[in-house]
């Protein structure tokens, strides 16, 4: 177990620094209620140390101060990455041993959401963050579908490509669109597929939480940050190493 | 717009290379408009019977155009031009006006033809009067601008800081809108809902209802275009405003923004191919229609540059800025629009990472501007590398501005630190335009002193540039059949997107013209080549 609190310049002087605006006129009075909406969020004490009118209606302010909160790590909840990553080359080689053809990845973005950056950053050969993108590794074979495709559409060319995993990115949160798109992607997967070959399904960003995976019926969820080596690691893991040591290969 | 000739410019480009450039931009270009003056689709047919005054839609929400458009495709098809069958069918009596007879026609009770001697002279006769009084509202939209800010004023200050408003809510939007004009916006974009690009329709009235931004309707630009004009008065300059002529209505919608009066609206030849996979003769022909458009009703085109590199690397693929650039420069000429009229784009997206990446950024826009020395072009904000850390995307963002400042850019999307993080907060807009009134006042007219040593890296950079966008328009010359640019977007060559031109949405809507085909739009804004 360890406790910890914020460091500003001073081991255990809980220094922080936050940022808000407050729905009322630039006063003495609105530079009080910035100090006091402070100390409800537990800074004490509460340096205002800059506020300043946004037209006549709203003011913006810098807070500086202790928090009283301590944080106990050995309380924190996340995924831990439960399988080992991969450099390319051996993604490549455990693929071509296990699982003796390609392996297939389909993915997109569904509903109306128009933004490919994160699918383009996980399966575009230009990649994210230094790594290169699925469409580098020889082994998998990627058909990325972009943007505003269709549940339907999706599923029917997952059928047609004979796809072993599925990437879905979302990255329009607005009224929960992420999270019941993705209900309703899982649920035409389940529907569609006998439950021992529905692809893999994965899906992606920035607004996902990551223990979400069950609640969305899907097999993992990446957060933001996810590079596409982390992507493949995972996807060999489950397809190819599991798949392997889990289940007997009829004859 | 400062006057410069293109080879006087500060980078001083070889004028027989920039000859050069353009020649073969021209020579890519080409086929693709003759191709496309080959085609008609659903949309620019569509268009030419909103320009008729055709509006409204039936109670399930399918707009009027829509309804009529497709009885009369079922009975003759669309290879004869919708103004034939349709005006022939008024000239019978069928009904008394296009409302009448688009709801005669859903309900199936009209039968379309294709009309012959003196009805087809008739019929010709009866669309040329009423899109021609059409185009001629289109006309006096302008000359309304035209007098508005001559009255009020333009912006005192270059570039012009362009803000983008996306509630979802028109009536949200308003306010917003108002609110950012008053901080100092000079131009107002409202995003488009993501959905719209691919509806085949244009949906109607006021909405409030949008994702990630708000739909593109006639009531809505109405509405938003009276609420600036009101800024406008209060403000004393003339407030622009901007929206998307894009996706498969992009006819239809050129035609709305002409008729309420928009300002400015996001026209790129490409954009729709490579970003939302619509087919790409689809796009080349409904993108010459709204340009067409667009030139005769004075509004300025924003083409889409910034998105190659939002997805391929912004140092490697600098050179597809300027190929892309040079073509819409070509197609928008071809279809009729001014040097006034070109916000090309262009962006500052290189890896903050890399070395000397602030003068590569220098380098590519003012390679920019010297080709391009009369158009307004549009510098876009940092978005590819912007973290999520607000701090860093704060320095980023002023390093754009000044950027921006010192190479004479035109129109500036002001750039959010919390971009990747949230939709922008009135913060983080209030933040924003302070970092760029910092920069403006405090370097504001730095372009007047900055001119690159002539061997220097910048103006080596930007040679480089320029030469590799030679090499590029050589190669999508050089790909066999007889539209070298289509197998060039079908293999990859910009934003690394792959794009047959037998596939992507919306191929269903192209039609070959038959012999005889008549569009009284297309007569009307090809005759008027001023």
């Amino acid at each position: 177990m360890v406790i910890l609190r914020p460091y500003g310049d001073t081991t255990g002087d809980g220094m922080v620094q936050v940022s808000f605006t407050l729905p009322m006129a630039h006063s003495k009075i609105a530079e009080g209620a910035a100090a006091q909406l402070a100390s409800k969020m537990g800074i004490d004490p509460a340096l205002v140390v800059h506020a300043k009118p946004m037209g006549p209606d709203f003011t913006f302010f810098v807070v500086y101060g202790r928090v009283n909160h301590l944080v106990d790590t050995s309380k924190v909840e996340v995924v831990e990455r439960d399988y080992p990553l991969l450099s390319p080359k051996e993604v490549n080689l455990a693929i071509r041993k296990g699982l003796r053809r390609r392996l297939v990845v389909v993915g997109g973005c569904i509903g109306t959401d128009a933004h490919t950056v994160g699918i383009d950053a996980i399966l575009n050969i230009k990649g994210f963050a230094g790594e290169k993108g699925l469409e580098y590794y020889r082994e998998l074979r990627v058909v990325n579908l972009g943007a505003q495709v269709s549940v339907p559409q999706l599923v029917e060319r997952a059928r047609a490509e004979r796809a072993d995993a599925i990437l879905v990115s979302q990255v329009v949160t607005q009224r929960d669109a992420h999270l019941t798109n993705t209900k309703e992607m899982s649920a035409a997967f389940r529907e569609s597929y006998p439950a021992a070959e529905r692809p893999l399904l994965i899906v992606g960003g920035p607004r996902f939480d990551e223990r979400m995976a069950g609640e969305l019926g899907v097999d993992r969820v990446f957060v933001r940050g996810t590079t596409p080596g982390e992507v493949a690691s995972y996807l060999t893991d489950q397809l190819v190493t599991r798949r392997a040591t889990r289940q007997e290969v009829p004859a | 717009m400062a006057k410069r000739s293109s080879t006087g410019g500060k980078l001083q480009l070889d004028p027989v290379t920039v000859r050069k450039a353009r020649t073969l931009a021209r020579r890519v270009g080409k086929p693709v408009v003759e191709l496309a003056t080959k085609h008609t689709t659903v949309s620019v047919e569509r268009a030419t019977l909103r320009l008729a005054g055709l509006s409204g839609a039936d109670p399930d929400g399918i707009p009027w155009v829509n309804r009529l458009l497709d009885a009369t495709r079922g009975d003759v098809g669309i290879e004869h031009g919708i103004a034939l069958p349709v005006w022939d069918a008024l000239v019978r009596g069928e009904a008394d006006d296009l409302p009448t007879l688009a709801e005669k026609a859903s309900a199936g009770s009209v039968r379309f033809r294709v009309p012959e001697g003196r009805d087809l002279t008739r019929a010709r006769s009866a669309a040329r009067t009423q899109v021609g009084a059409g185009v001629r509202r289109m006309d006096a939209r302008r000359r309304e601008r035209e007098r508005l800010v001559k009255r009020l004023g333009d912006p005192d200050h270059k570039p012009w800081i362009y803000l983008i408003v996306a509630t979802g809510d028109i009536y949200e939007d308003m306010p917003q809108a108002q609110q950012a004009a008053r901080e100092g916006a000079d131009i107002i974009a409202v995003i488009r809902s993501t959905g719209q690009s691919l509806l085949d329709y244009v949906p109607e009235g006021a909405t409030r209802e949008g994702f990630a931004g708000t739909y593109a309707t006639q009531e809505n630009f109405r509405l938003m275009r009276a609420a600036l004009d009101e800024s406008s008065r209060e403000l004393g300059r003339y407030v622009r405003l901007t929206n998307y002529a894009s996706g498969l209505c992009m006819p239809e919608i050129a035609a709305l923004a002409g008729l309420e009066r928009l300002d400015m609206m996001l026209n790129d030849s490409m954009y729709g191919i490579l970003f939302r996979d619509i087919n790409p003769v689809r796009t080349f022909v409904d993108q010459r229609f709204s340009r067409q458009v667009h030139a005769r009703a004075g509004i300025v085109i924003n083409t889409g540059e910034d998105n190659y590199l939002t997805t391929a690397d912004a140092v490697e693929a600098a050179h597809t800025v300027t190929v892309s650039q040079l073509l819409n420069e070509y197609f928008a000429k071809e279809a009729g629009l001014e040097d006034w009229q070109l916000g090309l784009g262009h962006a500052f997206e290189i890896d903050p990472e890399v070395p000397d990446s602030f003068r590569m950024e220098l380098a590519h826009a003012m390679l920019a501007r010297d080709l391009f020395p009369n158009a307004p072009l549009k510098w876009m904000p940092p978005t590819r590398h912007m973290t999520g850390d607000v701090f860093r995307g704060y320095l980023l963002d002023a390093f754009f501005n000044l950027a921006g400042m010192m190479t004479g850019q035109s129109i500036l999307l002001v750039g959010m630190m919390t971009e990747a993080v949230v939709t922008p907060w009135l913060s983080d807009r209030d933040l924003a335009l302070q970092n760029v009134r910092y920069v403006m006042n405090a370097a504001g007219s730095l372009h007047e002193d900055f001119h690159p040593s002539p061997d220097g890296f910048i103006a080596e950079r930007a040679r480089q540039v320029l030469a590799e966008s030679i090499d590029l328009l050589e190669r999508i010359l050089a790909h066999h059949g007889s539209t070298g640019l289509l197998d060039a977007i079908a293999d990859g060559t910009f934003g690394l997107m792959k794009r047959p031109a037998d596939a992507g949405r919306g191929l269903d809507g192209v039609a070959v013209k038959a012999p005889g085909y008549f569009n009284p739009a297309t007569d009307i804004l090809e005759a008027a080549r001023w």
